[in-house]
């Protein structure tokens, strides 16, 4: 930013809108002597949804990790709000593809809301030494759980509750830091019909709100189509980045996977994938457990 | 011996009375605060290992600590170091195994073969040592809290100082950690490093709790007061102060009925720990099934079980 002061920049305008929140530049990432994906060339300005979709095993989950921090690149760089990529990155609030809390965890949803805020510090808080932190601390929690819906279950133990309310409160703890980026890995995978309108809904709603850039790695792109600014397809080490109606195309699909694809759209604006290679589908069937 | 005493020291309706029989004697002194630090180290730590769902592991590690209490003798270092040495090395092993196994059930296995292995290893030590050892080996196995030293008394001073310090420092990483490792990475948490510190001050624990339930009693103050604990709040801080609460009547009142009567201390801790952990279960149970039956009665509840 001081840079653009200078004499040689400040005469020439800049073109390009607000800054980027991402800036992904040729980046490629190889696990175990094995290249995942390459040449990715991505930038997301804030408030902006983006969809992360392909079959499994294309490394969805590993673009979310590397942009955290949590993986590193073999080739190229990932700039978070203008810096590097690491780990442990505040500004991104981060859920991950999980299975479900198990049945006998009992601690209650809203202390597993309050470790987003300071579950990585050290030491305990003294509430009696800072009744004003501590308040503020409280109201920031009550605030996510209210904006994901939570309220009315925050305190129940959190083994006991659905999928969907359990999802929710995860959602609420990767808000309570306020972040700039949300970064869901299959938020609605092993969630039922309803609950997946929901969460969705409470997605799109919070990205309204609260103007954070959304990445969301999901096999379905159904649910959230109507929230959905671009879609970031990754099949067989390739990326193609668009808006759904550019990328989700018999033309686009049929490239990426070196295959016949049809995708056919619904009178509602569903969209229907036909043709995807078998063997990914079935991998995908007996993956969830 | 206790024959000869019954009659003056038969405990009486006047509490006061009976806590200055109680505490009467300096061995009485001793057990008493060996036995409250003891329990207060043990129930934090065992509100951990009920939530990282590693009790089984926490029960190998004080078993590999009869191979070191053993060990120790037959190489002439006191017990209580041979313990922790023991207890570290395991603690590595089943870390080791654990990151091996990764989330499978196999870790299980892992660790229980270690730990049947070190129990043989204790058995060929004991078979080596002295006779006059062999007797001691009741209360390596369950405890001896009225054979507590004032010099013992000073090392679980320390020990308590050390494990309290280090648990409030680590309390909040290793909650989350072990609440959501995954996410707790994410954040930058040390989820790994804190496994292992989280094992090593077990070992400690586990170290100087031997002396006053023994490795295979240790349970009774470890696991069974922060499992009730988490059937009482589901209030992390709340719950991990509970456990210390139940751990210190556990122990407080298992060393008085174990005074006036000529049964053994660990017998009484143990079954007042089960007692309570039978009876909040099965409250719970029934509060359960109560709750459910005013729910199908209600009207309405259909739409409600439906959701």
């Amino acid at each position: 930013m001081m840079t653009d002061l200078s004499p040689t920049t400040s005469t020439v305008p800049i073109p390009t809108g607000p800054t980027p929140v991402i800036q992904v530049e040729d980046a490629a990432v190889a696990l175990g002597g094995r290249t995942i994906w390459q040449e990715v060339r991505l930038s997301v300005q804030p408030g902006e949804f983006l969809a992360i979709l392909g079959p499994n095993g294309a490394g969805k989950s590993t673009l979310l990790k590397a942009i955290l921090g949590l993986i590193p690149l073999s080739r190229g760089t990932i700039s978070v709000l203008g810096h590097p990529a690491r780990r442990g990155n505040a500004a991104i609030g981060y859920v991950p593809q999980r299975r479900h809390f198990e049945a006998d965890v009992r601690v209650r949803g809203r202390s597993i809301v309050r470790l987003g805020l300071d579950g990585r510090n050290w030491g305990l808080p003294l509430p009696f030494l800072q009744p004003g932190r501590a308040r503020e601390a409280a109201s920031s929690v009550q605030e996510a759980i209210d904006l994901v819906g939570a309220t009315s279950y925050a305190d129940r133990p959190i083994g006991e509750l659905s999928g969907g309310e359990q999802q929710r409160l995860l959602i609420a703890q990767a808000l309570v830091t306020r972040p700039r980026i949300l970064a869901l890995d299959e938020p609605l995978d092993s969630l039922d019909l309803r609950n997946q309108q929901g969460v969705a809904g409470v997605i799109r709603q919070i990205s309204q709100e609260t103007g954070a850039a959304v990445l969301l790695v999901a096999h379905d792109v159904n649910p959230i189509l109507p929230a959905v600014d671009r879609v970031v397809y990754i099949a067989h080490g390739q990326v193609e980045v668009g808006t759904p109606e550019e990328v989700i195309t018999t033309e686009t699909l049929s490239r990426l996977y070196a295959t016949p694809i049809e995708v056919l759209r619904a009178s509602d604006g569903r969209i229907v994938v036909v043709g995807q290679p078998e063997e990914e589908v079935s991998y995908h069937a007996h993956r969830s457990r | 011996m206790h024959i000869a005493l019954a009659d003056t020291l038969s405990p009486s309706w006047d509490l006061v009375a009976d806590i200055q029989i109680l505490l009467h004697y300096p061995f009485m002194q001793n057990a008493y605060l060996g036995g409250t630090l003891v329990a207060l180290t043990a129930g934090i730590m065992g509100y951990f290992m009920v939530l990282r769902s590693q009790s089984f592991a926490g029960h190998s590690l004080a078993n590999v600590g009869f191979a070191g209490a053993t060990g120790a003798v037959l190489f002439g270092i006191p017990p209580i170091v041979g313990l922790f040495l023991a207890g570290v090395l395991a603690a590595v092993g089943i870390q080791t195994l654990n990151l091996a196994a990764g989330r499978s059930r196999q870790s299980d296995i892992a660790v229980g073969a270690v730990f049947t292995a070190s129990l043989a290893l204790g058995f060929l030590f004991l078979h080596l040592a002295t006779t006059e050892y062999a007797a001691n080996v009741y209360n390596v196995l369950f405890g001896n809290p009225l054979g507590i030293s004032a010099a013992d008394v000073g090392i679980i001073f320390w020990s308590t100082l050390v494990l309290v310090g280090a648990l409030l420092l680590i309390a909040r990483p290793l909650f989350f950690a072990s609440i959501d490792p995954d996410v707790a990475a994410a954040r930058g948490v040390p989820v790994r490093a804190l496994a292992l510190v989280y094992l090593v001050l077990l070992a400690l624990v586990v170290a100087v709790a031997v002396q006053v339930v023994g490795v295979l009693l240790i349970f009774a103050l470890l696991v069974t007061p922060a499992a009730i604990a988490q059937h009482i709040t589901t209030r992390p801080a709340l719950a991990a102060a509970v456990a210390v609460a139940l751990a210190l009547v556990f122990t407080w009142v298992g060393l008085a009925v174990g005074y006036f009567t000529p049964y053994p201390v660990g017998f009484f801790i143990t079954s007042f720990a089960f007692g309570t952990y039978v009876l909040v279960r099965g409250g719970g149970f029934a509060l359960g099934r109560m709750r459910r039956r005013d729910l199908a009665s209600s009207p309405g509840s259909r739409v409600g079980g439906a959701a």
